[in-house]
Protein backbone atom coordinates (compact mmCIF):
# COMPACT_ATOMS: atom_id res chain seq x y z
CA UNK A 1 0.00 0.00 0.00
CA UNK A 2 1.36 3.51 -0.44
CA UNK A 3 -0.96 5.87 1.37
CA UNK A 4 -1.43 5.31 4.83
CA UNK A 5 -4.59 7.63 7.20
CA UNK A 6 -3.38 8.25 10.11
CA UNK A 7 -6.50 10.96 10.81
CA UNK A 8 -9.09 11.53 8.03
CA UNK A 9 -10.11 15.12 9.02
CA UNK A 10 -13.73 16.31 8.73
CA UNK A 11 -14.37 14.81 5.26
CA UNK A 12 -11.63 13.80 2.52
CA UNK A 13 -13.17 11.98 0.01
CA UNK A 14 -12.34 11.08 -3.42
CA UNK A 15 -13.73 12.69 -6.64
CA UNK A 16 -12.89 13.21 -9.96
CA UNK A 17 -14.18 15.12 -12.78
CA UNK A 18 -17.59 13.13 -12.20
CA UNK A 19 -19.60 10.17 -13.21
CA UNK A 20 -21.38 11.49 -16.32
CA UNK A 21 -24.09 9.67 -18.36
CA UNK A 22 -25.87 7.97 -16.05
CA UNK A 23 -28.21 11.19 -15.02
CA UNK A 24 -31.23 9.64 -16.78
CA UNK A 25 -31.29 6.79 -14.09
CA UNK A 26 -31.26 8.81 -10.94
CA UNK A 27 -27.54 8.44 -10.62
CA UNK A 28 -26.16 11.80 -9.52
CA UNK A 29 -22.84 13.37 -10.95
CA UNK A 30 -20.92 13.51 -7.87
CA UNK A 31 -17.14 14.77 -8.26
CA UNK A 32 -14.94 17.59 -7.16
CA UNK A 33 -16.93 20.30 -5.71
CA UNK A 34 -14.08 23.02 -7.19
CA UNK A 35 -13.05 21.47 -10.24
CA UNK A 36 -10.45 24.35 -11.13
CA UNK A 37 -8.53 23.34 -8.19
CA UNK A 38 -8.97 19.60 -9.13
CA UNK A 39 -7.95 20.21 -12.61
CA UNK A 40 -4.95 22.50 -11.68
CA UNK A 41 -3.60 19.17 -9.07
CA UNK A 42 -3.91 16.71 -11.30
CA UNK A 43 -1.80 18.68 -14.08
CA UNK A 44 0.30 20.15 -11.75
CA UNK A 45 1.56 16.97 -10.85
CA UNK A 46 1.76 15.77 -14.45
CA UNK A 47 -1.54 14.00 -14.91
CA UNK A 48 -2.93 14.65 -18.52
CA UNK A 49 -5.90 11.97 -17.57
CA UNK A 50 -8.88 12.55 -15.42
CA UNK A 51 -7.25 10.79 -12.16
CA UNK A 52 -9.53 11.38 -8.88
CA UNK A 53 -8.09 13.94 -6.16
CA UNK A 54 -8.61 13.52 -2.48
CA UNK A 55 -10.86 16.57 -1.79
CA UNK A 56 -10.58 18.04 1.75
CA UNK A 57 -12.71 19.77 3.32
CA UNK A 58 -12.14 22.53 5.95
CA UNK A 59 -9.92 20.40 8.83
CA UNK A 60 -7.18 18.30 6.80
CA UNK A 61 -6.53 14.83 7.63
CA UNK A 62 -2.70 13.18 8.23
CA UNK A 63 -1.51 10.71 5.97
CA UNK A 64 1.87 8.65 5.58
CA UNK A 65 3.40 7.85 2.27
CA UNK A 66 4.92 4.53 2.09
CA UNK A 67 6.04 4.76 -1.41
CA UNK A 68 7.90 7.46 -3.44
CA UNK A 69 5.40 9.44 -5.08
CA UNK A 70 4.80 13.27 -6.90
CA UNK A 71 1.79 15.16 -4.88
CA UNK A 72 0.52 18.84 -5.79
CA UNK A 73 -1.96 20.45 -3.62
CA UNK A 74 -4.61 23.31 -5.25
CA UNK A 75 -7.29 25.03 -3.72
CA UNK A 76 -7.80 26.13 0.01
CA UNK A 77 -4.98 27.24 2.09
CA UNK A 78 -4.34 24.85 4.98
CA UNK A 79 -0.78 25.36 5.70
CA UNK A 80 -0.01 21.85 4.39
CA UNK A 81 3.72 20.18 6.22
CA UNK A 82 5.75 17.23 5.14
CA UNK A 83 7.32 16.27 8.10
CA UNK A 84 7.00 19.78 9.41
CA UNK A 85 8.30 21.47 6.29
CA UNK A 86 5.32 24.12 4.81
CA UNK A 87 4.35 22.26 0.88
CA UNK A 88 3.71 25.51 -1.21
CA UNK A 89 0.26 25.18 -3.02
CA UNK A 90 0.24 24.81 -6.90
CA UNK A 91 4.05 22.87 -6.65
CA UNK A 92 5.06 19.64 -7.67
CA UNK A 93 6.54 17.91 -5.12
CA UNK A 94 8.61 14.43 -4.52
CA UNK A 95 7.45 12.80 -1.35
CA UNK A 96 9.31 9.94 0.17
CA UNK A 97 8.10 6.54 2.25
CA UNK A 98 7.69 7.61 5.60
CA UNK A 99 7.08 11.06 4.62
CA UNK A 100 3.94 12.73 6.96
CA UNK A 101 1.81 15.20 4.99
CA UNK A 102 -0.22 16.92 7.88
CA UNK A 103 -3.11 20.02 7.52
CA UNK A 104 -4.49 22.90 9.60
CA UNK A 105 -7.93 24.02 9.68
CA UNK A 106 -8.32 25.83 6.45
CA UNK A 107 -7.52 29.77 6.96
CA UNK A 108 -8.53 30.73 3.48
CA UNK A 109 -11.09 28.86 1.38
CA UNK A 110 -12.76 25.58 2.30
CA UNK A 111 -11.66 23.17 0.06
CA UNK A 112 -8.37 21.82 -1.15
CA UNK A 113 -6.98 19.02 -3.49
CA UNK A 114 -4.79 16.19 -3.18
CA UNK A 115 -2.94 15.05 -6.69
CA UNK A 116 -0.51 12.25 -6.60
CA UNK A 117 1.50 11.61 -10.16
CA UNK A 118 -0.08 8.32 -11.74
CA UNK A 119 -3.83 8.57 -9.80
CA UNK A 120 -4.71 6.83 -6.88
CA UNK A 121 -5.76 3.12 -7.24
CA UNK A 122 -9.40 3.05 -7.56
CA UNK A 123 -11.75 1.41 -9.19
CA UNK A 124 -14.52 2.90 -11.96
CA UNK A 125 -17.50 2.39 -11.23
CA UNK A 126 -19.81 3.12 -14.19
CA UNK A 127 -16.85 5.24 -15.65
CA UNK A 128 -15.67 7.23 -13.12
CA UNK A 129 -13.69 7.24 -9.64
CA UNK A 130 -15.92 10.02 -7.69
CA UNK A 131 -17.25 8.91 -4.34
CA UNK A 132 -21.34 9.12 -4.26
CA UNK A 133 -21.14 9.52 -0.74
CA UNK A 134 -25.02 9.47 -0.28
CA UNK A 135 -25.23 6.14 -2.40
CA UNK A 136 -22.58 4.44 -0.81
CA UNK A 137 -20.08 3.41 -3.77
CA UNK A 138 -17.38 4.61 -5.81
CA UNK A 139 -14.32 6.27 -4.44
CA UNK A 140 -12.45 4.72 -1.85
CA UNK A 141 -14.89 1.98 -0.71
CA UNK A 142 -18.28 4.73 -1.61
CA UNK A 143 -17.27 6.70 1.57
CA UNK A 144 -15.22 8.81 3.33
CA UNK A 145 -11.71 8.31 4.83
CA UNK A 146 -11.42 6.84 8.16
CA UNK A 147 -8.29 6.22 10.37
CA UNK A 148 -6.16 3.64 9.30
CA UNK A 149 -7.55 3.05 5.46
CA UNK A 150 -4.58 2.51 3.15
CA UNK A 151 -4.78 3.27 -0.71
CA UNK A 152 -2.92 2.25 -3.39
CA UNK A 153 -1.08 4.51 -5.80
CA UNK A 154 -1.24 3.38 -9.81
CA UNK A 155 2.01 4.99 -10.47
CA UNK A 156 4.79 5.32 -7.19
CA UNK A 157 7.98 6.52 -8.40
CA UNK A 158 11.26 4.57 -8.02
CA UNK A 159 12.54 4.82 -4.73
CA UNK A 160 16.23 5.10 -5.47
CA UNK A 161 17.86 7.90 -3.49
CA UNK A 162 19.91 9.46 -5.60
CA UNK A 163 17.67 10.17 -8.85
CA UNK A 164 15.02 10.68 -7.06
CA UNK A 165 16.90 13.82 -5.19
CA UNK A 166 17.65 14.86 -8.55
CA UNK A 167 14.86 14.74 -9.99
CA UNK A 168 13.33 16.44 -6.91
CA UNK A 169 15.84 19.19 -8.00
CA UNK A 170 14.85 19.26 -11.33
CA UNK A 171 11.20 20.22 -10.67
CA UNK A 172 11.61 22.66 -8.04
CA UNK A 173 13.76 24.46 -10.39
CA UNK A 174 11.82 24.70 -12.93
CA UNK A 175 9.85 28.27 -13.14
CA UNK A 176 6.20 27.12 -13.24
CA UNK A 177 3.77 29.47 -15.13
CA UNK A 178 0.60 30.27 -13.52
CA UNK A 179 -2.23 31.78 -15.79
CA UNK A 180 -3.78 34.87 -14.24
CA UNK A 181 -7.36 33.47 -14.24
CA UNK A 182 -6.44 29.99 -12.35
CA UNK A 183 -5.83 29.45 -8.65
CA UNK A 184 -7.12 32.95 -7.37
CA UNK A 185 -10.44 32.03 -6.38
CA UNK A 186 -10.14 30.71 -2.63
CA UNK A 187 -9.45 34.30 -1.55
CA UNK A 188 -11.91 36.99 -0.70
CA UNK A 189 -13.44 37.18 -3.88
CA UNK A 190 -17.67 36.61 -3.46
CA UNK A 191 -18.88 38.23 -6.58
CA UNK A 192 -20.17 35.69 -8.43
CA UNK A 193 -22.12 35.84 -11.76
CA UNK A 194 -24.95 33.92 -12.44
CA UNK A 195 -27.36 34.10 -15.84
CA UNK A 196 -31.41 34.61 -15.41
CA UNK A 197 -33.50 31.20 -15.75
CA UNK A 198 -36.34 30.97 -18.53
CA UNK A 199 -38.80 31.67 -14.82
CA UNK A 200 -36.33 34.64 -13.82
CA UNK A 201 -39.51 36.55 -15.58
CA UNK A 202 -42.19 34.63 -12.73
CA UNK A 203 -40.41 36.15 -9.80
CA UNK A 204 -41.64 39.79 -8.38
CA UNK A 205 -39.77 42.46 -9.36
CA UNK A 206 -38.69 43.40 -5.78
CA UNK A 207 -37.34 39.62 -5.45
CA UNK A 208 -35.21 39.59 -8.80
CA UNK A 209 -34.07 43.53 -7.44
CA UNK A 210 -32.60 41.73 -4.37
CA UNK A 211 -31.01 38.80 -6.14
CA UNK A 212 -28.42 40.83 -7.31
CA UNK A 213 -28.52 44.10 -4.69
CA UNK A 214 -28.36 41.59 -1.51
CA UNK A 215 -26.09 39.95 0.26
CA UNK A 216 -26.66 36.06 0.71
CA UNK A 217 -25.07 34.38 3.69
CA UNK A 218 -23.95 31.13 3.18
CA UNK A 219 -26.25 28.75 5.97
CA UNK A 220 -24.81 26.16 8.25
CA UNK A 221 -26.31 23.26 6.21
CA UNK A 222 -24.33 23.79 3.12
CA UNK A 223 -22.39 20.72 2.07
CA UNK A 224 -21.83 19.14 -1.26
CA UNK A 225 -25.10 19.11 -2.28
CA UNK A 226 -26.35 22.26 -1.86
CA UNK A 227 -25.78 25.24 -0.33
CA UNK A 228 -28.69 27.15 1.33
CA UNK A 229 -28.32 30.80 1.14
CA UNK A 230 -29.88 33.26 3.59
CA UNK A 231 -30.75 36.52 2.54
CA UNK A 232 -33.82 38.87 1.15
CA UNK A 233 -37.01 36.47 0.72
CA UNK A 234 -37.58 35.72 -3.32
CA UNK A 235 -40.95 35.13 -4.52
CA UNK A 236 -42.60 33.69 -7.30
CA UNK A 237 -45.99 36.42 -8.68
CA UNK A 238 -47.83 33.91 -8.46
CA UNK A 239 -47.23 30.80 -6.66
CA UNK A 240 -47.62 27.74 -8.69
CA UNK A 241 -46.56 23.62 -8.48
CA UNK A 242 -43.84 22.87 -11.12
CA UNK A 243 -43.30 19.60 -12.59
CA UNK A 244 -40.06 17.76 -11.98
CA UNK A 245 -37.42 18.14 -14.11
CA UNK A 246 -33.65 17.57 -14.45
CA UNK A 247 -31.19 19.90 -12.37
CA UNK A 248 -28.16 21.09 -13.02
CA UNK A 249 -24.33 22.25 -11.51
CA UNK A 250 -25.10 25.62 -9.94
CA UNK A 251 -28.98 26.02 -10.30
CA UNK A 252 -30.49 28.16 -7.77
CA UNK A 253 -33.67 26.86 -6.94
CA UNK A 254 -36.21 28.86 -4.89
CA UNK A 255 -38.81 26.48 -2.36
CA UNK A 256 -41.45 27.96 -0.93
CA UNK A 257 -40.00 29.54 2.33
CA UNK A 258 -38.26 31.70 0.43
CA UNK A 259 -34.54 31.24 0.67
CA UNK A 260 -32.70 29.76 -2.39
CA UNK A 261 -30.47 26.74 -2.73
CA UNK A 262 -27.72 26.64 -5.01
CA UNK A 263 -27.70 23.21 -6.08
CA UNK A 264 -23.74 21.53 -6.05
CA UNK A 265 -21.77 18.44 -7.13
CA UNK A 266 -24.03 15.99 -4.87
CA UNK A 267 -27.63 17.50 -6.03
CA UNK A 268 -30.33 15.03 -7.05
CA UNK A 269 -30.92 14.85 -10.75
CA UNK A 270 -34.26 15.90 -10.45
CA UNK A 271 -36.23 18.76 -8.70
CA UNK A 272 -39.36 20.39 -8.37
CA UNK A 273 -38.86 23.96 -7.42
CA UNK A 274 -38.72 27.07 -9.63
CA UNK A 275 -35.33 28.00 -10.49
CA UNK A 276 -34.41 31.95 -10.58
CA UNK A 277 -30.96 31.37 -12.02
CA UNK A 278 -28.03 29.57 -12.54
CA UNK A 279 -24.22 30.07 -11.75
CA UNK A 280 -22.24 30.90 -14.17
CA UNK A 281 -20.03 27.64 -14.57
CA UNK A 282 -16.40 29.35 -14.29
CA UNK A 283 -17.51 30.89 -10.90
CA UNK A 284 -18.44 27.95 -9.41
CA UNK A 285 -15.18 27.00 -8.18
CA UNK A 286 -15.80 30.47 -6.44
CA UNK A 287 -19.05 29.20 -4.39
CA UNK A 288 -17.42 25.77 -3.76
CA UNK A 289 -14.40 27.35 -1.61
CA UNK A 290 -17.11 28.98 0.55
CA UNK A 291 -18.22 27.65 3.88
CA UNK A 292 -21.02 28.38 6.61
CA UNK A 293 -20.98 32.29 7.28
CA UNK A 294 -19.09 33.46 4.53
CA UNK A 295 -21.37 35.88 2.55
CA UNK A 296 -21.40 36.66 -1.29
CA UNK A 297 -23.09 38.43 -3.83
CA UNK A 298 -24.72 37.88 -7.72
CA UNK A 299 -24.33 39.73 -10.53
CA UNK A 300 -26.06 39.58 -13.99
CA UNK A 301 -23.86 38.00 -17.36
CA UNK A 302 -25.76 36.74 -20.20
CA UNK A 303 -25.45 33.38 -21.73
CA UNK A 304 -22.70 34.83 -24.67
CA UNK A 305 -20.38 36.35 -22.15
CA UNK A 306 -20.70 33.16 -19.99
CA UNK A 307 -19.35 31.71 -22.92
CA UNK A 308 -16.77 33.30 -23.66
CA UNK A 309 -15.81 33.42 -19.64
CA UNK A 310 -15.62 28.89 -20.01
CA UNK A 311 -13.22 29.67 -23.22
CA UNK A 312 -10.73 32.06 -22.00
CA UNK A 313 -10.91 29.59 -18.45
CA UNK A 314 -10.31 26.64 -21.26
CA UNK A 315 -7.55 28.18 -22.98
CA UNK A 316 -5.83 29.04 -19.20
CA UNK A 317 -5.83 25.34 -18.41
CA UNK A 318 -4.46 24.42 -21.82
CA UNK A 319 -1.64 27.06 -21.50
CA UNK A 320 -0.77 25.36 -17.96
CA UNK A 321 -0.88 21.68 -19.32
CA UNK A 322 1.45 22.92 -22.08
CA UNK A 323 4.09 24.53 -19.52
CA UNK A 324 4.11 21.15 -17.99
CA UNK A 325 4.63 18.94 -20.47
CA UNK A 326 8.17 18.26 -19.34
CA UNK A 327 7.96 17.75 -15.67
CA UNK A 328 5.09 15.19 -16.93
CA UNK A 329 7.78 13.13 -18.95
CA UNK A 330 10.29 13.14 -16.17
CA UNK A 331 7.60 11.61 -13.93
CA UNK A 332 6.58 9.10 -16.73
CA UNK A 333 10.41 8.04 -16.92
CA UNK A 334 10.93 7.69 -13.23
CA UNK A 335 7.98 5.79 -12.73
CA UNK A 336 8.67 2.33 -11.10
CA UNK A 337 7.06 0.43 -13.82
CA UNK A 338 8.94 2.75 -16.55
CA UNK A 339 11.46 0.50 -18.98
CA UNK A 340 14.56 0.82 -17.60
CA UNK A 341 17.38 2.59 -19.71
CA UNK A 342 14.96 3.70 -22.11
CA UNK A 343 16.12 7.32 -23.44
CA UNK A 344 14.75 9.86 -21.54
CA UNK A 345 12.94 12.05 -24.25
CA UNK A 346 11.44 8.99 -26.81
CA UNK A 347 8.19 8.73 -27.80
CA UNK B 1 -33.76 22.68 -21.58
CA UNK B 2 -36.13 21.58 -24.32
CA UNK B 3 -39.74 22.24 -22.32
CA UNK B 4 -42.82 20.45 -24.20
CA UNK B 5 -45.39 20.91 -22.46
CA UNK B 6 -46.21 22.32 -18.87
CA UNK B 7 -48.31 19.68 -17.55
CA UNK B 8 -48.50 15.99 -16.44
CA UNK B 9 -50.20 13.96 -19.94
CA UNK B 10 -49.58 11.07 -21.52
CA UNK B 11 -48.74 12.37 -24.73
CA UNK B 12 -46.40 14.81 -23.59
CA UNK B 13 -44.68 12.42 -21.82
CA UNK B 14 -44.28 10.12 -24.62
CA UNK B 15 -43.31 12.98 -26.80
CA UNK B 16 -40.12 13.75 -24.31
CA UNK B 17 -38.91 9.84 -24.29
CA UNK B 18 -39.19 9.75 -28.11
CA UNK B 19 -36.80 13.29 -28.25
CA UNK B 20 -34.43 11.92 -25.72
CA UNK B 21 -34.62 7.98 -27.82
CA UNK B 22 -33.39 10.13 -31.12
CA UNK B 23 -31.04 12.51 -29.27
CA UNK B 24 -29.33 9.53 -27.75
CA UNK B 25 -29.03 7.31 -30.78
CA UNK B 26 -27.87 10.66 -32.27
CA UNK B 27 -24.65 10.62 -30.65
CA UNK B 28 -24.20 14.74 -30.59
CA UNK B 29 -20.42 15.01 -29.68
CA UNK B 30 -19.78 17.08 -26.69
CA UNK B 31 -22.92 15.81 -24.56
CA UNK B 32 -22.59 14.55 -21.78
CA UNK B 33 -26.22 13.66 -20.33
CA UNK B 34 -29.57 13.27 -22.19
CA UNK B 35 -32.72 13.02 -19.51
CA UNK B 36 -35.78 13.00 -19.86
CA UNK B 37 -38.67 13.91 -17.54
CA UNK B 38 -42.06 14.21 -18.01
CA UNK B 39 -42.56 17.61 -19.92
CA UNK B 40 -39.02 18.46 -20.42
CA UNK B 41 -35.61 16.53 -21.90
CA UNK B 42 -32.23 18.42 -20.69
CA UNK B 43 -29.35 17.98 -22.57
CA UNK B 44 -25.58 18.42 -20.83
CA UNK B 45 -22.72 19.42 -22.09
CA UNK B 46 -19.43 20.05 -22.21
CA UNK B 47 -17.76 23.12 -23.94
CA UNK B 48 -15.03 22.34 -26.29
CA UNK B 49 -13.64 21.96 -29.45
CA UNK B 50 -16.78 19.32 -30.95
CA UNK B 51 -19.34 22.26 -29.96
CA UNK B 52 -17.19 25.32 -30.95
CA UNK B 53 -17.12 29.02 -29.92
CA UNK B 54 -20.66 29.02 -29.11
CA UNK B 55 -21.63 25.60 -27.81
CA UNK B 56 -25.70 26.24 -26.89
CA UNK B 57 -26.66 28.06 -30.53
CA UNK B 58 -24.61 24.40 -32.12
CA UNK B 59 -26.26 22.17 -29.97
CA UNK B 60 -30.27 24.22 -30.64
CA UNK B 61 -29.59 23.87 -34.30
CA UNK B 62 -28.49 20.11 -33.74
CA UNK B 63 -31.26 19.49 -32.06
CA UNK B 64 -33.79 21.05 -33.89
CA UNK B 65 -32.30 19.38 -36.50
CA UNK B 66 -33.42 16.03 -34.67
CA UNK B 67 -36.64 17.04 -33.88
CA UNK B 68 -37.15 17.90 -37.74
CA UNK B 69 -36.54 14.56 -38.77
CA UNK B 70 -38.88 12.35 -36.01
CA UNK B 71 -41.44 11.58 -38.09
CA UNK B 72 -45.41 12.69 -36.49
CA UNK B 73 -46.69 10.01 -34.73
CA UNK B 74 -43.24 8.06 -34.14
CA UNK B 75 -43.41 4.81 -31.87
CA UNK B 76 -40.78 4.67 -28.91
CA UNK B 77 -39.53 1.44 -28.97
CA UNK B 78 -39.76 0.34 -25.44
CA UNK B 79 -38.87 -3.39 -23.40
CA UNK B 80 -41.99 -4.78 -21.62
CA UNK B 81 -41.02 -5.47 -17.76
CA UNK B 82 -42.92 -7.53 -15.56
CA UNK B 83 -42.42 -6.22 -11.66
CA UNK B 84 -43.82 -8.92 -9.18
CA UNK B 85 -45.75 -7.26 -6.28
CA UNK B 86 -47.52 -7.93 -3.15
CA UNK B 87 -49.85 -5.83 -2.47
CA UNK B 88 -50.76 -5.06 1.07
CA UNK B 89 -50.34 -6.52 4.69
CA UNK B 90 -46.88 -5.67 5.94
CA UNK B 91 -45.35 -5.04 2.39
CA UNK B 92 -48.30 -2.08 1.56
CA UNK B 93 -49.57 -0.85 5.21
CA UNK B 94 -51.26 2.35 3.13
CA UNK B 95 -53.53 0.13 1.20
CA UNK B 96 -56.04 0.10 3.58
CA UNK B 97 -55.94 4.22 3.68
CA UNK B 98 -55.73 4.36 -0.12
CA UNK B 99 -58.92 1.98 -0.10
CA UNK B 100 -60.41 4.73 2.53
CA UNK B 101 -59.14 7.98 0.49
CA UNK B 102 -60.30 6.84 -3.15
CA UNK B 103 -63.93 4.73 -1.96
CA UNK B 104 -62.43 1.19 -3.43
CA UNK B 105 -62.43 -1.36 -1.74
CA UNK B 106 -58.29 -2.78 -0.79
CA UNK B 107 -59.30 -5.71 -3.65
CA UNK B 108 -60.15 -2.93 -6.36
CA UNK B 109 -57.29 -0.73 -5.45
CA UNK B 110 -54.41 -3.55 -6.17
CA UNK B 111 -56.90 -4.52 -9.18
CA UNK B 112 -56.80 -0.58 -10.43
CA UNK B 113 -53.37 -0.40 -9.75
CA UNK B 114 -51.82 -3.68 -12.08
CA UNK B 115 -54.94 -3.61 -14.33
CA UNK B 116 -53.35 -1.34 -16.87
CA UNK B 117 -50.17 -0.93 -18.70
CA UNK B 118 -48.41 2.01 -17.67
CA UNK B 119 -44.69 3.45 -18.28
CA UNK B 120 -41.59 4.84 -16.54
CA UNK B 121 -41.71 8.57 -17.79
CA UNK B 122 -38.59 9.81 -15.69
CA UNK B 123 -35.84 8.17 -13.30
CA UNK B 124 -34.44 10.82 -10.33
CA UNK B 125 -34.41 11.53 -6.47
CA UNK B 126 -32.11 8.35 -6.34
CA UNK B 127 -30.27 6.18 -8.49
CA UNK B 128 -32.69 3.76 -9.89
CA UNK B 129 -35.72 5.33 -8.44
CA UNK B 130 -38.72 5.51 -11.44
CA UNK B 131 -41.61 7.68 -11.91
CA UNK B 132 -43.98 5.50 -13.66
CA UNK B 133 -47.74 6.62 -14.93
CA UNK B 134 -49.75 7.91 -15.52
CA UNK B 135 -52.41 6.00 -13.48
CA UNK B 136 -56.45 6.23 -13.79
CA UNK B 137 -57.92 9.69 -12.05
CA UNK B 138 -59.08 7.32 -8.61
CA UNK B 139 -55.22 7.82 -7.68
CA UNK B 140 -54.65 11.48 -8.30
CA UNK B 141 -53.63 11.66 -4.46
CA UNK B 142 -51.91 14.11 -2.61
CA UNK B 143 -48.58 12.81 -0.94
CA UNK B 144 -48.55 11.60 2.71
CA UNK B 145 -48.64 14.75 4.93
CA UNK B 146 -45.91 13.45 7.05
CA UNK B 147 -43.34 12.17 4.96
CA UNK B 148 -42.29 8.56 6.28
CA UNK B 149 -38.12 8.79 7.65
CA UNK B 150 -37.05 5.24 6.06
CA UNK B 151 -39.20 2.87 3.83
CA UNK B 152 -37.74 -0.89 2.85
CA UNK B 153 -36.18 -1.45 -0.29
CA UNK B 154 -38.25 -2.29 -3.13
CA UNK B 155 -41.50 -0.33 -1.31
CA UNK B 156 -44.10 0.39 -4.23
CA UNK B 157 -45.81 3.73 -3.34
CA UNK B 158 -48.59 5.38 -5.56
CA UNK B 159 -49.82 9.67 -5.64
CA UNK B 160 -50.16 11.79 -8.09
CA UNK B 161 -51.55 9.29 -10.65
CA UNK B 162 -47.95 8.22 -10.47
CA UNK B 163 -46.15 4.79 -8.71
CA UNK B 164 -42.57 4.59 -7.59
CA UNK B 165 -40.55 2.16 -5.87
CA UNK B 166 -38.00 3.01 -3.51
CA UNK B 167 -34.57 1.18 -4.58
CA UNK B 168 -32.94 1.40 -1.57
CA UNK B 169 -33.86 2.14 2.34
CA UNK B 170 -34.89 5.45 2.07
CA UNK B 171 -37.34 8.38 3.16
CA UNK B 172 -40.90 9.13 1.73
CA UNK B 173 -44.24 10.58 1.60
CA UNK B 174 -45.57 8.37 -0.93
CA UNK B 175 -48.74 5.76 -0.24
CA UNK B 176 -47.28 2.68 -0.08
CA UNK B 177 -49.58 -0.34 -1.22
CA UNK B 178 -46.74 -3.09 -1.32
CA UNK B 179 -43.36 -4.12 -2.36
CA UNK B 180 -41.08 -5.85 -4.88
CA UNK B 181 -38.48 -7.97 -4.30
CA UNK B 182 -36.71 -7.53 -7.80
CA UNK B 183 -33.52 -5.04 -6.84
CA UNK B 184 -33.74 -1.55 -8.84
CA UNK B 185 -30.38 -0.64 -8.84
CA UNK B 186 -26.70 -2.14 -8.60
CA UNK B 187 -23.62 -0.29 -9.22
CA UNK B 188 -21.81 -2.75 -9.99
CA UNK B 189 -23.62 -4.55 -12.99
CA UNK B 190 -23.30 -3.54 -16.82
CA UNK B 191 -26.88 -2.53 -17.00
CA UNK B 192 -26.88 -1.04 -12.93
CA UNK B 193 -30.82 -0.05 -12.90
CA UNK B 194 -33.44 -2.94 -13.53
CA UNK B 195 -35.76 0.24 -15.36
CA UNK B 196 -34.78 2.43 -18.00
CA UNK B 197 -36.87 5.80 -18.93
CA UNK B 198 -39.84 4.56 -21.22
CA UNK B 199 -40.32 0.96 -20.33
CA UNK B 200 -43.50 -0.44 -20.37
CA UNK B 201 -44.52 -1.80 -16.65
CA UNK B 202 -47.16 -4.45 -15.84
CA UNK B 203 -47.35 -5.09 -12.17
CA UNK B 204 -47.71 -8.93 -11.33
CA UNK B 205 -49.14 -9.21 -8.24
CA UNK B 206 -47.77 -12.24 -5.72
CA UNK B 207 -48.43 -13.61 -2.54
CA UNK B 208 -45.81 -13.23 0.42
CA UNK B 209 -44.61 -16.52 0.09
CA UNK B 210 -43.57 -16.01 -3.83
CA UNK B 211 -41.66 -12.84 -2.61
CA UNK B 212 -39.95 -14.42 -0.19
CA UNK B 213 -38.55 -16.71 -2.77
CA UNK B 214 -37.76 -14.27 -5.71
CA UNK B 215 -35.92 -12.43 -2.76
CA UNK B 216 -33.67 -15.26 -2.20
CA UNK B 217 -33.11 -16.08 -5.47
CA UNK B 218 -32.02 -12.26 -6.17
CA UNK B 219 -29.58 -12.75 -3.50
CA UNK B 220 -28.36 -15.75 -4.29
CA UNK B 221 -27.57 -14.00 -7.71
CA UNK B 222 -25.71 -11.67 -6.00
CA UNK B 223 -24.09 -14.04 -4.00
CA UNK B 224 -25.21 -12.17 -1.05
Amino acid sequence: MSMFVKRPGLLSSFQDSGRWGYQHLGVSVTGAMDVQSHEMANLIAGNTDNCATLEITLLGPTLVFTKACCICLAGAQMNARINGRPVPRYRPLIVRPTDTLTFETASEGTRTYLAVHGGFDLPDVMGSQSTYLRAGFGGWQGRALKKDDEIGLRAPLLDDRKPLAALSERIWDQVLYLPSMLGQHTGRKSLVRIIRSDQWPEFTAASRAAMVSGTWRISTDSERMGYRLEGPEITLENAREMISEATSFGSIQVPRGGQPIVLMADRQTSGGYPKIATVASVDLPILAQKKPGDEIRFTLVDVEHAQQLDRAKAQAIDELSVSLASISQWLVAARESAPKNAPENSN
Amino acid sequence: MIDLGDQIDQAVGLRCLTLADHLRQAQVPGVLDIVPSFTAVAIYFEPGPALGANPIARLTSQVQEIIGQIADGAQLTARRIQIPVCYGEKHGPDLEDVAKRTGLSPEQVVQTHHGSICRVYMIGFAPGHPYIGIHDEVFNLPRREVPRTALPAGSLGIANRQSTIYPNVLPGGWHIIGATPLRLFNAKAQQPTLLLPGDEIEFVPINSQRFDNIKAEQLQELGL
